[in-house]
């Protein structure tokens, strides 16, 4: 157990955000779920006596009749804000003092870093370069999150959930969410931070970094494992099962949706539930081909003489 | 021959000292009065003119006045004068997306400041940050505070766009609004990313180098990407020549990387802001704490008018 390495990788002060932000997430997803859980039981006690559900003021926080239903921004709101300002100051401040900012020495194209890392908000992208080549890892997938982002309000047809937290009435969708946030966003995130070192090479957390480490790793392609070996026929093989992944992952989702989320289903249009299959079947791509790759070493599933999948 | 050039004479010089007596007599009269108005006056400072002409209404504690301290302020006025009693609750927004917004302005503040010392030139650009750190009083934590201040502002806006998520504050009527979120997410990365290159060291030159590397491979833009050599792009023509002014990262690059750092981005960001506010309200304000809906109401009309938080 190497201390000084993993002190070395977790007080490096661009580190130090991540360090940060996993408290914070763990808090306020604690926050989110305690709140989500308070309303599904609320929503489970109305369900079951429809009488109380006419007059329940629908909320779990407590209000009677004649109680205000609004109040002033100013003060009740203001001060909030106010105090938020100064607490973000205050600690801004403290940050600033106690801890410096980054400088290296001057920029030299002819000493590369090593490990030479993006932003710690990008390593997520970084890490995918493992798996995919750079034009989707740094071009295809960034341009997918983002409009995968930007169609979420047009997909989710569910009008339940709308203004207050709870799991029961959104399950799907709050759980692609956190699936794709937590899981494919901030967990590379953060192994891109502590655990890759040189040469992205894999580090448990403690283990010294081996400037000099290699790995032999031999990676085969899908078609060699069929033993195909003509190109054309490796590109063939590759759209197959591309396009295979494609048609029956989305009869799977059809399937799932059609048993399980009839409602949804039923309010969606056509546009609308090929955009979620197709969106929905990529990202769990990613982690498909990374399995592909952690357990039987495969590099690539099509082979064209254009690009590479 | 003195009283042949003053046709006044005598009389005339009389008249001028017993005026100017009168003056004085009346003079110890008025000053002191007005001088009393005036501390009179500054017992109640609001009643001044130049705090009228501030403040368009009065101090005291009346409802009234609270809604106008609200309305009447070109600044606060984003808000409504009355919200719901439980969207003031801190559990529903995290406060995030006002830290965000209020890391913004400490970060356009510190960031000019720093512009102040900063010339983006390969000869200077290093230096003038060491200038900062060792010789500009306060440059030290000036620096400190922008970067760190970015670095939150990251984790701001993804606590924001979760709690938005969680929340399902994204559907209807607010699906637009969570479009120019979308754009503010990708702005502010890239306000975070284009000021990473500018203390121009190994750490930001490193960086940027394998960000824009990625761009190499854009397909049919890039000369590594599918079909890029195709369309006849070489790393003298490419989206990559186009983001950096060049082949590799250099001078033009942090040309290029302040100016968008300093000028385009914040700008189109704070148009965003702006737009994005402004749906807010429109949209009938923060969408909750709202009351909770059932199963089978889901493809009914809300109860009520207005039911959200407004
Ligand atoms: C620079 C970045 C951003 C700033 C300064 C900002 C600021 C704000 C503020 C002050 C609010 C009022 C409620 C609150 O504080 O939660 C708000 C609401 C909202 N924001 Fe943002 N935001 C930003 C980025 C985003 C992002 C990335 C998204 C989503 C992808 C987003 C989507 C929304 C939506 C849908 C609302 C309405 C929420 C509701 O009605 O409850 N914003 N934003």
């Amino acid at each position: 157990m190497d201390w000084r390495q993993l002190w070395e990788i977790c007080s490096a002060p661009d580190n130090v955000p991540i360090v940060g932000l996993i408290p914070l997430l763990a808090f306020y997803i604690y926050l989110a779920w305690k709140q989500a859980h308070a309303n599904d039981q609320l929503i489970a006690q109305l369900e079951a006596d429809p009488a109380m559900a006419k007059t329940h003021h629908r909320k779990t926080w407590p209000f009677k009749p004649g109680w205000q239903k609004e109040v002033h921004v100013w003060p009740f709101l203001l001060r909030i804000e106010f105090l938020a300002a100064i607490i973000i100051t205050i600690i801004l401040m403290v940050w600033s003092i106690t801890l410096n900012a980054p400088l290296e020495e001057p920029a030299n194209p002819n000493l590369t870093m090593n490990p030479a890392k993006a932003p710690w908000y990008f390593l997520g992208l970084q890490e995918m370069l493992v798996y995919f080549d750079p034009w989707i890892a740094g071009v295809v997938m960034p341009t997918m999150i983002i409009v995968g982002l930007m169609v979420i309000p047009y997909i989710d047809t569910n009008p339940l959930g709308s203004g207050y937290y709870t799991w029961k009435q959104r399950k799907f969708s709050i759980g692609t969410f956190l699936f794709g946030f937590i899981v494919l966003w901030v967990a590379m995130i953060i192994i891109g931070t502590f655990i890759r070192g040189p040469g992205w090479q894999w580090f448990w957390p403690g283990q010294t970094w081996d400037h000099n480490r290699l790995i032999y790793e031999v990676n085969r392609d899908l078609p060699d494992i069929f033993g195909i070996t003509s190109n054309i026929a490796k590109a063939i093989f590759g759209a197959l099962v591309v396009g295979g992944y494609y048609v029956l992952g989305g009869f799977l989702v059809y399937s799932l949706f059609r048993r399980y989320m009839g409602k949804d289903f039923k309010r969606m249009s056509l546009l609308q539930f090929s955009m979620t299959q197709f969106l929905l079947l990529t990202m769990v791509a990613l982690p498909l081909k990374m399995g592909l790759r952690l357990l039987w070493h495969i590099k690539y599933v099509w082979i064209t003489p254009w690009f590479n999948v | 021959m003195a009283d042949e050039n003053n046709p006044n004479g005598k009389n005339g010089k009389v008249g001028l000292v017993d005026r100017v007596k009168e003056d004085i007599q009346a003079m110890k009269v008025d000053i002191p009065a007005k001088a009393k108005e005036q501390i009179e006056g500054l017992k109640d400072p609001t009643k001044t003119q130049v705090y009228t002409s501030i403040f368009r209404h009065k101090h005291d504690d009346t409802p009234r006045n609270r809604a106008l301290g609200v309305l009447s302020n070109v600044f606060l006025h984003l808000h409504p004068a009355k919200i719901n009693r439980d969207a003031v609750r801190y559990s529903y927004t995290w406060g995030m997306g006002g830290i965000t917004f209020f890391l913004f302005i400490i970060l356009t503040y510190t960031g000019v400041l720093l512009m102040f010392y900063y010339h983006p030139s390969k000869v200077q650009a290093f230096r003038d940050v060491l200038y900062l750190e060792h010789d500009v009083p306060f440059g030290k934590i000036l620096r400190n505070m922008h970067r760190w201040a970015a670095h939150l502002m990251v984790i701001g806006v993804w606590l924001h766009m979760f709690r938005v998520f969680l929340t399902g504050s994204y559907k209807k009527p607010r699906e637009f609004n969570w479009n120019i979120g979308v754009l503010l997410l990708v702005f502010t990365l890239l306000l975070s990313f284009t000021g990473y290159l500018l203390p121009d060291d190994q750490l930001g030159f490193w960086a940027v180098t394998v960000g824009t590397n990625m761009a190499r491979a854009t397909p049919l833009l890039g000369h590594e990407g599918p079909f890029g050599s195709m369309l006849g792009m070489t790393p003298y023509n490419d989206v990559r020549f186009g983001l950096l002014g060049g082949s590799i990262v250099d001078a033009n690059a942090l040309l290029r990387s302040y100016i968008w750092h300093c000028i385009g981005i914040p700008i189109v960001a704070s148009i965003l802001m702006i737009v994005h506010f402004w749906r807010v309200r429109k949209d009938g304000g923060i969408s909750g704490p709202a009351p909770v809906m059932l199963e089978a109401e889901a493809d009914k009309p809300r109860r009520g008018p207005k039911a959200a938080g407004e």
